[in-house]
């Protein structure tokens, strides 16, 4: 069933919402229009992140299962479903519900249509930049925008930067972006109109002597740094922060001469700097560390306003503000997949921000009109491809999804794909945070396929792997996610296992996290036996087996029709009361 | 020594004042190479046959800028500044290799005591930097955590 605008409007869940949209929240003659945005203050600065070069409306589900662990135990942004809805006032069973967490999802995604889209996003962010004054707005874009889809991956991201060009992106920092070749980074940020910045990639020293390109060869810095933006009477300093492990979670191999890093104390230094030298009305970060990271770095790091953050996905709802040695921060994170646009309004004095009023505007794209010039952009881009993109391969007979910290469905599909056409005991398939969902009764197309698995190392792999082998995978990639301490994650979810099953303690200290390790069929996984194992995306080098797209594509011709009857999710250990977690 | 002054200063970018790549030394250049010491196989003798028995006091004026999470634990970068007044020699263990001393850099008086190397690491372990002034040691410790990596995303 679909919703008429009328009664979409009349739904919406802002009433409980005292502060969460404010100057709306108590108005009985614009409660009916979420899109309506008073301005407030001096600057508005808008924010998009990791839309994974999702061009159309999307279905995406939000988790169910976000674990926070030592001090994130409960904070933002690890709240789902209802403790989520609690925390920041929003009402079940509204618009807002629906986008922010994973409630009643088919029938609410049925309800309220596709989010997202980059032709309904432009309608959205024209709007604002009208009603503002668009010379005192900005729109960041904190990265992974250049992969995600098909088309990016065959355009080896330049589509995106078309797109991004034409949105109006003014900065914009990365992680997936780099998973293309140096020169092909180098090639799209030279077409790119806005400013890339990234004060914590540097390029190596040899490669440096080697005669590599670099923003400035004596600080090492492989691309600006900051950058500086005049909005009216008021300066911004805008600071890059690239994915820190960008090399270790994803292959180094592409990228041989540049080095990341949080680089805490640099930063340290550089908001100094920025601060004496430039002046500023107000210093932000806009980055791709992820929500945990950002969360302690504003702790450390003073100086710094906002920290517009991506990489964890997290569609959060308002700003968590970080106390420091010198005042305040306020750090936030916008979803995924296209899904939102944030829009903060900040008044501005004494050379920072004084007050603020935000909102993550989930993108309906019922709602939205899409924008005719960028709808014929992606037309454009999409027509020579339309016959694969949508080749029909299956029918979903339940819901598919990948968002969750330990297995989604789709996931099981892929490590079904992966063990039958590898004739493989056990799967091992990474814990992406990317990927759209499919409905009940819905087609999955070859575009759905490519949603969750393209990207420029999809070889897949067949070998023996001891018990041992298999149990060091999983408690570094336990670790990856749930060491206390947030400077040591890498942002990501659980690898997802196919064929066999397993308990975890995520609060247990490195090694000792992971155990009753058991086949399917409910043997005890040896720590000295082989086990027939197969996979895909291989960050160390390149895998000799197909592209993975390729074996799910098949298998799902095979399967027909795909029923993900139980969820492969591992037996928890200590977790039982966290507001992470909702398994009704 | 093997490492020309352009490299030297081209190495630490021009911010740091000395460093040594200890790797590039030979080992007879030194006046009184400390055997024992290099080799070492635990820590606790590391220290003692460097330092002997001398009272070691944590300290949080010595600066370790190293990564959280090594990109290549074979190449670890490590810089190390401490703001101890007359500090004499600063050692580098990391407690997980065969032999934990590292390398030991001795400041002399008109030298900035602040320094850099690249070590080895095998595995995740802590970094731990001691710092002598006057008869007293300073020590701070730093994690460097070493994956096997690749499921980010």
């Amino acid at each position: 069933m679909q919703l008429s605008r009328r009664d979409f409007l009349r739904i919406l869940g802002i009433a409980g919402a005292a502060g969460l949209v404010p100057g709306l929240a108590n108005s009985a003659t614009h409660t009916s229009d979420m899109y309506q945005m008073q301005g407030f203050g001096d600057v508005r600065l808008m924010h998009i992140t990791d839309t994974h070069a999702q061009l159309m409306p999307i279905y995406y589900r939000e988790p169910n299962l976000n674990l926070g662990v030592g001090e994130a135990f409960g904070r933002p942004p690890h709240l789902v479903t209802g403790s989520l809805l609690k925390y920041y006032g929003i009402s079940p069973n509204t618009p807002l519900a629906h986008a922010y967490t994973p409630l009643n999802y088919v029938e609410a995604a049925q309800k309220y249509g596709k989010l997202g889209g980059f032709a309904h996003l432009k309608t959205l962010v024209e709007k604002a930049r009208g009603e503002f004054g668009a010379s005192k707005t900005l729109l960041f874009d904190t990265g992974d925008t250049w992969q995600g889809s098909g088309t990016a991956f065959w355009s080896r991201g330049s589509d995106m930067v078309e797109v991004c060009n034409l949105l109006g992106v003014d900065v914009m920092t990365g992680h997936w972006e780099f998973t293309y070749l140096e020169e092909e980074v180098r090639k799209n940020l030279a077409a790119f109109k806005g400013d890339f910045v990234a004060q914590n990639v540097k390029v190596k020293e040899d490669a440096l002597f080697n005669g590599a390109q670099a923003f400035d060869e004596n600080s090492g810095h492989a691309f600006r740094p900051y950058v500086m933006k005049e909005l009216g009477k008021h300066r911004i300093a805008v600071i890059g922060q690239a994915f820190p492990y960008t090399p270790i979670a994803n292959p180094g191999r592409f990228i041989p001469n540049w080095t990341f890093g949080i680089n805490a104390m640099d930063l340290q230094e550089l908001v100094r700097t920025i601060r004496a030298k430039e002046k500023p009305d107000a210093v932000v970060l806009i980055s791709h560390n992820g929500m945990d990271v950002d969360i302690k770095l504003a702790s450390e790091v003073t100086g710094i306003d906002v920290i517009f953050g991506g990489h964890t996905h997290d569609a959060v709802p308002q700003p968590f503000v970080v106390r420091n040695a010198s005042g305040r921060t306020l750090v936030t994170n916008a979803g995924t997949n296209g899904k939102f646009l944030a829009v903060m309004d900040l008044k501005l004095g004494n050379g920072g921000v004084k007050e603020f009023r935000y909102k993550l505007l989930p993108v309906f794209a019922n709602e939205l009109k899409a924008h005719s010039g960028m709808q014929a952009l992606i037309n454009q881009i999409r027509a020579p491809h339309l016959d694969k993109l949508q080749k029909p391969l299956a029918t979903a007979g339940s819901l598919l999804y990948r968002r969750s910290n330990f297995d989604g469905p789709f996931d099981q599909v892929i490590c079904d794909a992966l063990r039958k056409r590898n004739d493989a005991q056990i799967a091992l398939s990474p814990g992406f945070r990317w990927g759209t969902s499919v409905l009940p009764g819905q087609t999955i197309t070859m575009e759905n396929v490519l949603d969750q698995t393209c990207m420029t190392y999809p070889e897949t792999y067949a070998r023996d792997m001891s018990g041992t082998e298999i149990k060091n995978i999983l408690e570094d990639v336990a670790d990856n996610l749930f060491n206390p301490d947030p400077y040591y994650q890498q942002g990501g979810d659980m690898v997802r296992v196919g064929g066999m099953t397993y308990r975890i303690d995520p609060a247990a200290g490195f090694g000792k996290r992971i155990d009753e390790m058991r086949l399917d069929n409910g043997e005890v996984v040896e720590a000295s036996k082989k086990y027939r194992v197969a996979g895909w995306a291989t960050v160390g080098a390149k895998s000799p087996g197909e592209p993975v797209w390729e074996t799910v594509a098949a298998h799902l011709q095979d399967v027909k029709t795909v029923e993900i009857k139980k969820l492969n999710v591992p037996m928890l250990k200590n977790a039982g009361h966290n507001p992470g977690l909702d398994f009704s | 020594m093997g490492v020309s002054r352009r490299q030297f200063f081209k190495s630490v970018a021009g911010t740091i004042a000395y460093a040594a790549v200890v790797s590039a030394v030979p080992a007879r250049l030194f006046a009184a190479w400390n055997q024992p010491a290099f080799t070492s196989e635990t820590l606790a003798a590391a220290i003692a046959a460097k330092y002997g028995n001398m009272p070691i006091e944590e300290s949080s004026a010595i600066q370790i800028k190293s990564p959280e999470i090594a990109e290549n634990g074979a190449y670890v970068p490590v810089s190390i500044a401490t703001t101890i007044a007359g500090a004499s020699s600063i050692s580098v263990f990391s407690e997980a290799n065969f032999s934990p001393l590292v390398a030991s850099f001795n400041i002399m008086p008109r030298m900035k005591p602040d320094v850099s190397l690249r070590l080895r690491m095998a595995k995740t372990a802590n970094i731990i930097v001691l710092v002598q002034a006057g008869g007293k040691l300073y020590r701070t410790v730093r994690e460097v955590k070493v994956t096997i990596g690749g499921c980010g995303g």
